[in-house]
């Protein structure tokens, strides 16, 4: 049984339905979950299994249509959304996808940067946090450069450092790894499992990817919108 | 961190040849708007540099600006007789077209009273003013004319012995200043068929007349000169400008002279008004219209590639959103790119303008009033014009992120 005073994410009966009559389709069916603090977390299944729509709700970008949600001891969402998402995923979350989805127009040190000053920090107190950042995932070499100019593995690193500047309770990665090979996919799994035990943050991570399971202190498989396994390594 | 900075570097080739487009807009506005005022102060620079207190013209006419006006100018004695009259000149005016040097050579002539008037009021540029009785021109550098160039006009050649610079009539052509007597001889001029055939005519009306009979030796007179003839009365003129006394009030001046029945007299301002209202004034509300126009498409323009560049930002946007970034940030990437290009296009318009519409055949006139107006417009629609953009920009959703 899990210390709920240590938990990042309380989620039960969540329920995501999409169109409605012919063409409603329950993308998450009644999921409960609950992650702790420090802990990795791996989502599993095939597509279409409603893996990023709950990332989704979790992350606050869609509201789900039931279900009672908390992050960090703070009430979300019990059927209304109970705080301002934008602010929220600000202060509280980290997002990392299978694309980097870095600023085109920012270097690699301004685009950690800008996560920071979004958040009212001031530029010296940003610019220290992110060569920090940079020089604990190892691309400090590449703060100057724009993301045209890294590699895949580069621009993901830097999405890692600009989901981690503003010290989120949590984290969560869609698919992070699906554009790199096995060794690079397997180093930034590595990272996550780093950061949340390092920085006690909780992290989750939808993937495909079965091979770096080891990686993960929890693993959940969804199917059909509906949380079919849970498993504690 | 400047967003729109940090994305106009990283995209500078574009934002470059944008900036130049709108700036070649706005030049046109501002031309426009030039090419007004330099209908304007064409309309009004002789009347401004003569200076003169009254206008005396034909009766119920307008002249000589507006339509054509003659009047004997013998009116000039009369005008002096006037009790506050401190000057009174005769004035001429006529356009001529010749061909010079192969090229079609307009002017528009004006008569100066010489001894009385030798042209020192003229912005002469280079030579001199006008030194003797005949013969001698004073032209604007706009004709192509230089000093020494010696020009043919009816039977007589008249030498350019000055340039005045900025001096154009009010259909734009370039003046040329010659004394009264000359200006008269140009515009009368006729051919020597042309006097011969008159002269034979007044010969046989005469000789069919009792008159003719009675005193055969009338034919030698009016088989003469025309100004011989005590009968044909003095020479006509366009107008009699008079400078009025000082201290002496122009409109009483003008009050003794309107009571003649046969001139009508204007103040100096009642003439400039003429002109504006008379002359300028349609082509003051074609070029408004037009203006307007120019704004109307520069605004509609502006809108259009801040909405493109806006959407090309789109996924951008939407991860700024998804990371929490407030509307305000937003806004501010979209409206500091706007007036960045709005007010940049302004500037360079300006240049380009400052050195382009020398080169333009007719004046342009920037008047800094003109320009302040014109920047205030620039930024307003630079507002305007980001608003589409802003609205896409806020409507997107930062699940796009995900696509």
């Amino acid at each position: 049984m899990k210390d709920m005073s240590q938990m990042i994410v309380e989620a039960s009966g969540v329920t995501k339905v999409y169109g409605s009559g012919n063409t409603e389709v329950v993308a998450v069916s009644d999921v409960s979950l609950n992650v702790a603090r420090g802990e990795i977390v791996a989502l599993l299944g095939p597509s279409g299994a409603g893996k990023s729509t709950l990332l989704t709700i979790l992350g606050l970008i869609r509201p789900p249509d039931a279900g009672r949600i908390v992050i960090g001891q703070t009430l979300v969402f019990d059927g209304h959304l109970r705080v301002n998402a934008r602010t929220f995923r600000r202060e509280h979350l980290g997002f990392v996808f299978q694309k980097a989805n870095l600023i085109p127009f920012l270097t690699a040190a301004e685009n950690v940067q800008l996560a920071m000053e979004i958040n009212d920090a001031s530029p010296r107190e940003a610019r220290l946090r992110t060569l920090e950042l940079l020089e604990y995932l190892g691309i400090m070499d590449r703060a100057d450069h724009l993301p045209a100019k890294l590699s895949g593995g580069q621009q993901q690193r830097v999405a890692v450092a600009r989901a981690l500047a503003n010290r989120p309770s949590l984290i969560l990665a869609d698919e992070p790894t699906a554009a790199l090979d096995s060794v690079r996919g397997r180093q930034v799994m590595e990272l996550f499992r780093n950061v949340a035990h390092e920085q006690n943050t909780g992290v989750i991570v939808v993937t495909h990817d079965h091979r770096a399971l080891d990686v993960f202190d929890h693993a959940m498989e969804m199917e059909d919108g509906k949380l079919r396994i849970s498993q504690l390594k | 961190m400047n967003l729109a900075i940090k994305d106009i570097r990283h995209n500078l080739g574009r934002f470059v040849l944008t900036t130049f487009g709108i700036s070649l807009l706005l030049m046109l506005v501002i031309g426009m708007g030039g090419i007004y005022r330099g209908l304007v102060e064409e309309a009004t620079l002789l009347l401004d540099r003569i200076g003169a207190d009254l206008w005396v013209v034909q009766k119920d006419t307008r002249g000589p600006f507006a339509e054509i006006s003659r009047i004997p100018r013998s009116v000039e004695d009369r005008v002096l007789a006037v009790p506050g009259v401190e000057s009174a000149s005769s004035f001429i005016s006529h356009t001529i077209q010749r061909e010079y040097r192969g090229r079609p050579l307009r002017l528009t002539i004006q008569g100066l009273s010489w001894p009385a008037d030798r042209g020192q009021w003229l912005p002469i540029f280079s030579g001199r003013t006008i030194g003797q009785a005949h013969y001698e021109m004073v032209a604007d550098k706009s004709s192509d004319l230089n000093v020494g160039d010696r020009i043919p006009l009816g039977k007589n050649i008249y030498t350019v012995v000055g340039l005045t610079y900025k001096m154009s009539s009010t259909s734009g052509d370039s003046m040329a200043f010659l004394t009264l007597t000359d200006a008269q001889d140009v515009q009368f001029d006729l051919s020597n068929e042309a006097i011969r055939n008159e002269r034979e005519a007044r010969v046989n009306r005469l000789q069919s007349l009792d008159l003719g009979n009675v005193q055969p030796q009338l034919s030698d007179i009016v088989g003469g000169k025309s100004s011989g003839i005590p009968a044909l009365g003095t020479s006509m003129v366009s107008a009699v400008i008079v400078h009025v006394k000082p201290g002496c009030n122009p409109s009483s001046v003008a009050a003794k002279i309107a009571s003649w029945p046969d001139v009508s007299v204007y103040t100096h301002a009642g003439q400039s008004e003429l002109l504006l209202r008379g002359m300028v004034d349609k082509a003051r509300r074609q070029l408004g219209l037009f203006r307007v126009l120019l704004i109307m498409v520069s605004a509609v323009i502006m809108a259009l590639i801040l909405y493109t560049l806006t959407l090309d930002k789109l996924h951008d946007i939407a991860m700024l959103k998804l990371m929490g970034a407030r509307n305000s940030v937003i806004l501010a990437l979209i409206m500091q790119q706007a007036l960045l290009l709005g007010i940049l296009g302004f500037f360079i318009a300006n240049l380009i303008g400052n050195w382009l519409f020398p080169l333009f055949p007719r004046r342009v006139v920037i008047v800094q009033g003109d320009l302040m107006q014109l920047a205030v417009i620039v930024i307003a629609i630079s507002i305007l014009a980001s608003l589409l953009g802003i609205v896409k920009a806020l409507r997107v959703d930062p699940s796009e992120v995900l696509s």
